[in-house]
């Protein structure tokens, strides 16, 4: 497969909470064969890195890819500054290894927590009824994509550390209660690494395929500069993989916590 | 079409564009972008006797105008390089620079008699990687024991030698002379420049390394200075590096001294910078009724 790196037109672009962007992108030639699970890398115009986006909607019909960020520092921002109309310089799709899908799964829960839900989108699309999504935000402000998880047809709960909407605690309460109705096929999870830990643990607890999602700082995007590296188990061997080119999907059996 | 060849120590290069050391792996990645017989040439990832996991995460920082990396010379070891990589390199139509890197003179010697045996057209010599306690800067920021690697690795090895030079050092030109004085048939300069950052929020430095090395747009004219320096200083040629982005960035490291340069940070945000910097420096000599890219070499009318 070739990678394909240019400008491409905004088609779309919306505010959807505090700081956390909405944009879709008419990119034919990459919605074609965009994977869920892969992502996006972007280039803040002026800065000396890309920054890693993952992928929030595939629409091949179209040619559009959708993708949700939050502003945390100066590229983001930058980025952020463009609008519907203007051109932005991405090389994707990118990421070895997205989220395997099991066509023949009867249920499967979705955890996504705070801005790693957005990758869980497109499995509420392949999976409709049969998808629990599961997503967990700090506080009410900064919750998105229910109602797209609704549309999609998943059965969705949402989650605040705060209680100021929905369940107040952490996803793992229900996960947990999701397992106990009914033991899905798979979990697929994506969101900061303790909350991946703890959904983790809760598979292997109750021997359940998990796929996760993992961020790092990443360099090229590509494999070649290798400074995006996660510590993982291949082969009965300890391995420092890297989250672009080996990842960023991994069984979560493989990651070293 | 002006003639962009150059030659080093012997070997032709199609043009003076090389990809840098840790920032093209083994060449496969940026073969998906475009043919890597485009290129000059390429240096591979920074390689040693075993195979090496490399520091923990976070190995990459970004600083205004460059980057900090701390990767620590990850890579799966001369042998496995040998058996799996060099195949397909060798395939591609363009000189490979073999970068090698070790913690003893030992080590070194035995990745270099290992590279004997293949058709790898020069080694580099990583005096310089400042990622690992022992990963060769040591040997990089003396003259003695700069010299001292070089006269090792130059008894085993017929291939020409490249020495990459630390830029963390007082006196570059001097170790440039030295790792002359010992063989070497070319210098590759500058590696990246010691640095840190520290995340105010949390105390922590960014890196897990806790230091890296900063490169990018940054470096550059610490870049044309010590290819400047160094250029004068020696009679081999010289391979400039550090903050190179634009044909206009390698024009200028030439007309400072640089037989060739070669190409890293840049790529991250730009992958086709390499191809890009081809086509501009020959649009830059048509431009200029230039007809060869070594006229342009150390043309700098210094004041």
């Amino acid at each position: 497969m070739r990678y394909t790196q240019g400008e491409y037109r905004i088609l779309n672009k919306t505010a959807i909470a505090k700081q956390i962007y909405d944009y879709t992108v008419l990119c034919p030639d990459i919605a074609r064969i965009a994977q869920p699970g892969q992502f996006v890398h972007l280039l803040p115009k002026g800065f000396p890195l890309r920054r890693p986006i993952s992928i929030c909607d595939i629409d091949a019909e179209k040619g559009t890819l959708r993708f949700v960020f939050e502003v945390r520092g100066e590229g983001t921002a930058e980025l952020a500054r463009l609008n519907a109309g203007d051109m932005i310089d991405m090389l994707a799709p990118v990421g070895g290894r997205g989220f395997k899908i099991n066509e023949n799964a009867k249920r499967v829960i979705l955890v996504g927590g705070g801005i790693g839900t957005p990758p869980m989108l497109p499995l509420a699309k392949i999976y409709g009824e049969r998808a629990v999504a599961i997503s967990g935000f700090r506080c009410s402000s900064m919750v998105i994509l229910q109602d797209d998880f609704k549309e999609m047809g998943a059965k969705t709960i949402l989650c605040t550390n705060d209680g100021s909407m929905g369940i107040k605690g952490f996803v793992t309460i229900p996960l947990i209660e999701e397992i106990e109705a009914e033991k899905p096929d798979i979990i697929f999870a994506c969101g900061p690494r303790p909350m991946l830990k703890a959904v983790a643990e809760i598979a292997m607890e109750n021997d359940i395929e998990c796929q996760v999602s993992l961020e790092e700082r990443m360099g090229c995007g590509v494999g070649a500069c290798l400074v995006c590296s996660c510590k993982a188990i291949r082969n009965g061997q300890e391995i420092h993989a890297h989250v672009c080119q080996d990842g960023p999907v991994f069984n979560a059996k493989e990651v070293i916590w | 079409m002006a003639d962009l060849s150059v030659n080093i120590a012997g070997v032709e290069f199609k043009n003076p564009v090389i990809p840098a050391s840790g920032t093209f792996g083994y060449g496969r990645e940026y073969g998906r972008f475009y043919p890597l017989s485009k290129l000059g040439g390429i240096a591979t990832k920074g390689t040693t006797l075993e195979s090496r996991l490399g520091n923990l995460a976070p190995r990459i920082a970004e600083t205004p105008s460059g980057i900090l990396n701390s990767v620590g010379l990850q890579n799966p070891g001369i042998d496995k390089f040998i058996r799996v990589e060099l195949p397909n390199l060798m395939k591609q139509e363009t000189v490979i620079i073999v970068n090698i890197a070790g913690s003893t003179v030992e080590e070194y010697i035995e990745v270099a008699k290992k590279l004997e045996e293949t058709d790898a057209h020069m080694i580099e010599l990583n005096i310089s990687c400042p990622n690992v306690k022992e990963g060769g800067v040591a040997f990089g920021v003396s003259c003695d024991s700069a010299a001292g690697i070089t006269a090792a690795v130059r008894k085993v090895t017929k291939k020409p030698l490249i020495v990459k030079l630390s830029p963390n050092v007082t006196d570059i030109a001097g170790i440039a002379k030295a790792v002359e004085a010992e063989g070497a048939d070319a210098v590759s300069l500058i590696n990246t420049l010691l640095g840190m950052r520290i995340d105010i929020r949390t105390g922590r430095p960014v890196l897990r390394n806790n230091v890296g090395g900063l490169s990018g747009k940054a470096v550059f004219p610490v870049a044309v200075r010590m290819v400047w320096q160094v250029a004068n200083a020696v009679k081999i040629p010289v391979i400039g590096m550090g903050g190179v982005a634009t044909a206009n960035d390698a024009i200028e490291l030439m007309m400072a001294g640089a037989t060739a340069v070669q190409v890293g940070t840049a790529m991250f945000a730009n992958p086709f910078a390499p191809i890009e910097i081809i086509d501009g420096i020959n649009e830059y000599l048509d431009k200029n009724g230039i007809s060869s890219v070594r006229e342009i070499i150390g043309s700098v009318k210094s004041w």
